[in-house]
């Protein structure tokens, strides 16, 4: 129990996404190849397909989140499923009902997708688990991101984007820059740049924010933000959360933007043609300057428009599509 | 009653003993080896116990079981868990004085003992609280609780803050040399804290639990233990650090002892999978290093006895999240296979591995118990060491059904446990 991932059924087809960590690469290139017709449909007259009909999404968000929430609800409906949203933040667990319970409550209204957002890393395994023990797992589970451990749709967005603008990972030399000890999105990246063969990984933080241990996910640490930047293709910013500023990790805001914020003078260190990502929200002034957010080489609005056609794809191909 | 034990290999690591020999009891206690005593056989019943096969040796000593008695019996009852002791062969343990409320007033630590008097339930020695509630600010009536029963006095897993306090309370038990047993982890590195703080827990997003949490907690302890001269105990030591920390005082005169769990000799970070919450502990299972170290070791005499550190959870309370879940394993009837399986791994004679779990542990809680000479009290274990077992749900006893070697097979079956002559077990059926 528990040592294999889920995820996964016995002959290799995704089942759930929980994480892009032992996700073959061709699922990944699958998803994405899936999502390029999706991004097309923004721009005709009809924008539903049928693929989700009469099926239930249920957005279970047990830690708010609007925007993620709501890419998630668009995608789904663009699919023409019924989007149930549920925010759960304390109110059932103040009642004293349990995260399986209130699960087993909902695969009772014949749910057939679960979108899951917890503040416990590997909840949505838990669930997935108690799904196949109860023999409810036709329901299929999406991570929406949990705790610090995963967002496998926001790493898969982000693997579109950059495969949009730089087609070839294999040559590229890519930064993630910021709270890599608290993301989620951080572990997401690295495991899908890893897997898509990108053969030069930066992680640039200082050290409070880096986790014990870095290196083995395969990643090279900077603490110099310059240095790290040097000749980079694509810098993958990262939010820093507004309670981690003030602290024992962070000594203010402003000592932060001064080492590790995307100024236009440090983004001149990467090559001329790179690519500036956020999965926003951003904190102007904070890791990024509003000259960078705004300027040419930015492509953090693109990613969102991707990223509906990537949840698009990841909800088709669970539902069977 | 009388009973003679026949055909089996009589293990006895206090007096060196491994030889096919038999082995006679009345009145409870062990009153001759190898041949009957005169007149044995000429008076009154005599009940034969054939344990071919199979090797008698001490019923084991286990210096940590939660008995959840009294305040947790939703989790587990003196009854569930006395028999799942009988279940793994484990005739003494001491039960650590986190219950509620924790053990801090003879009254309680009396309750506990008359609740376990029965003749079938292993012999249990309290372990009474350090301080008054655990709170770390006053420190217990130890005269008083050692009275009532208390054989040391702990704080469980629950830190004194308050360095000061730690010293009197270390002061005030050495006045009467008491034994001090006391779990290394510095509270505010551990904050938060799930798994080790390592690869894994990198991956997996899991809030780690430093090595230095041990260390630093450690290096205070050490100390204080050589500043009072108070024998310092160290429950569950975890990383190879600490471990090397242990060592060292030793050999500069610091009266220290520490123990391991058997979870922890076996299993590492690498063991926690896609967030299983049974391999959730405190302390955390570390790296494959600080494992290899531990099984050293333990080996060399670094670590003085190996327990089970059973600590029965409800589903209720295994079934969340890996970071919500409530720590710690379901053990006395894995210890003994556990302790077997280290053993053979490692190479040992099995006398070596048995006196981890018998004549060592029972000579730190102090007791008259853990071997088999001529008068002492007749606590035996009779384990086939070759018959294999699948560990289920299903044929766990404790209620606690909470272990990380749910699924895993493992060798080493008990038969008989005896509890001062009294049969509290019999698997022979098995």
């Amino acid at each position: 129990m528990n040592t294999t991932n889920p995820q996964l059924n016995k002959h290799g087809e995704l089942q759930h996404l929980l994480t892009i960590e032992g996700l073959p690469r061709d699922v990944i290139t699958r998803i994405l190849d899936t999502a390029a017709p999706f991004t097309e449909l923004v721009h005709q007259e009809e924008k539903k397909l049928p693929l989700l009909r009469g099926k239930s999404v249920f957005n279970l968000f047990f830690e708010n989140s609007t925007r993620t929430r709501t890419t998630f609800e668009i995608a789904a409906k663009r699919l023409s499923a019924d989007v149930i949203n549920l925010n759960i933040n304390t109110s059932s667990t103040a009642k004293g009902e349990t995260l399986l319970d209130t699960v087993d409550n909902l695969a009772a209204m014949q749910a057939d997708m679960f979108v899951v957002r917890h503040a416990s890393s590997g909840a949505p395994f838990l669930i997935a688990q108690h799904l196949a023990a109860t023999k409810q797992d036709h329901i299929r589970v999406v991570n929406a991101g949990d705790g610090r451990h995963a967002h496998p749709t926001q790493g898969l967005l982000d693997m579109y984007t950059i495969r949009h603008y730089k087609k070839d990972f294999t040559k590229l030399t890519v930064a993630i820059v910021g709270d890599i000890l608290h993301s989620r999105v951080a572990r997401s990246q690295i495991h899908a740049l890893s897997t898509l063969g990108v053969p030069e990984i930066r992680a640039i933080a200082p050290k409070t924010l880096i986790p014990t241990a870095a290196e083995r996910m395969g990643v090279k640490v900077f603490h110099d933000m310059r240095e790290g930047l040097k000749g980079v293709d694509v810098v993958m910013m990262l939010r820093l959360q507004n309670e981690r500023m003030l602290g024992a990790l962070l000594p203010s805001p402003q000592e932060y933007f001064k080492n590790y914020g995307l100024t236009p003078e440090k983004l001149a260190l990467a090559k001329p043609d790179a690519i500036v990502m956020h999965p926003g929200p951003m904190n102007r002034g904070v890791e990024i300057d509003s000259a960078v957010a705004d300027g040419g080489q930015a492509v953090i609005l693109p990613q969102v428009t991707f990223g509906i056609a990537v949840r698009m794809a990841v909800m088709s191909m669970l539902a069977g599509n | 009653m009388k009973l003679k034990i026949k055909n089996g290999r009589l293990i006895d690591p206090a007096n060196n003993i491994d030889r096919n020999t038999d082995l006679f009891i009345a009145d409870g206690r062990v009153v001759a080896i190898g041949n009957a005593p005169e007149g044995f056989a000429d008076s009154g019943a005599m009940g034969v116990i054939d344990a071919g096969g199979c090797v008698v040796c001490p019923g084991l000593v286990d210096l940590s079981a939660r008995l959840r008695e009294p305040g947790y019996e939703y989790k587990a009852t003196l009854e569930s868990e006395m028999a799942a002791a009988a279940e793994g062969g484990v005739t003494s343990l001491a039960c650590p004085p986190d219950t509620d409320p924790p053990l801090d007033e003879p009254g309680l630590v009396e309750m506990l003992k008359h609740r376990a008097r029965l003749p079938e339930f292993a012999k249990v020695y309290p372990v009474g609280a350090l301080t008054v509630k655990l709170d770390g600010k006053h420190i217990t009536e130890m005269a008083e609780l050692a009275e009532a029963g208390c054989v040391a006095f702990s704080q469980a897993t629950v830190p004194v803050l308050d360095t000061q306090v730690m010293l009197r309370a270390m002061q005030y038990a050495a006045t009467f040399d008491y034994p001090v047993w006391l779990s290394a982890q510095d509270p505010y590195l551990a904050r938060n804290g799930v798994a080790h703080d390592g690869e894994v827990a990198a991956r997996l997003g899991l809030t780690g639990i430093p090595v230095a949490a041990e260390t630093t907690a450690l290096g205070t302890l050490l100390l204080l233990a050589q500043e009072t001269g108070v024998r310092l105990h160290i429950t569950r030591i975890s990383s190879s650090a600490g471990l090397d920390m242990v060592r060292i005082a030793r050999e500069q005169g610091i009266s220290v002892t520490c123990d391991v769990a058997a979870t922890h000799l076996h299993l590492s970070d690498h063991d926690i999978g896609f967030f299983n919450p049974h391999a959730r502990l405190n302390p955390p299972l570390r790296s494959l290093r600080d494992r290899d170290a531990l099984r050293t070791g333990l080996a060399n005499g670094v670590v003085d006895a190996l327990c089970s550190d059973h600590t029965p959870v409800d589903d209720d309370g295994k079934q969340m999240p890996f970071d919500e879940a409530e720590a710690g394993a379901t053990g006395l009837e894995l210890l003994l296979p556990l302790a077997l399986k280290w053993g053979n791994e490692m190479k040992l004679p099995l006398l070596d591995t048995l006196a981890k779990v018998t004549s060592i542990p029972a000579r730190l809680l102090g007791i008259d118990g853990g071997n088999l000479a001529v008068g002492a009290p007749a606590d035996v274990c009779i384990f086939d060491p070759e018959a294999e077992f699948r560990v289920s749900r299903e044929n766990l006893r404790s209620q606690g059904k909470n272990t990380p070697f749910l699924g895993h097979m493992l060798g080493g079956r008990v038969r008989y446990t005896l509890i001062d002559g009294v049969l509290a077990h019999d698997g022979s059926w098995a």
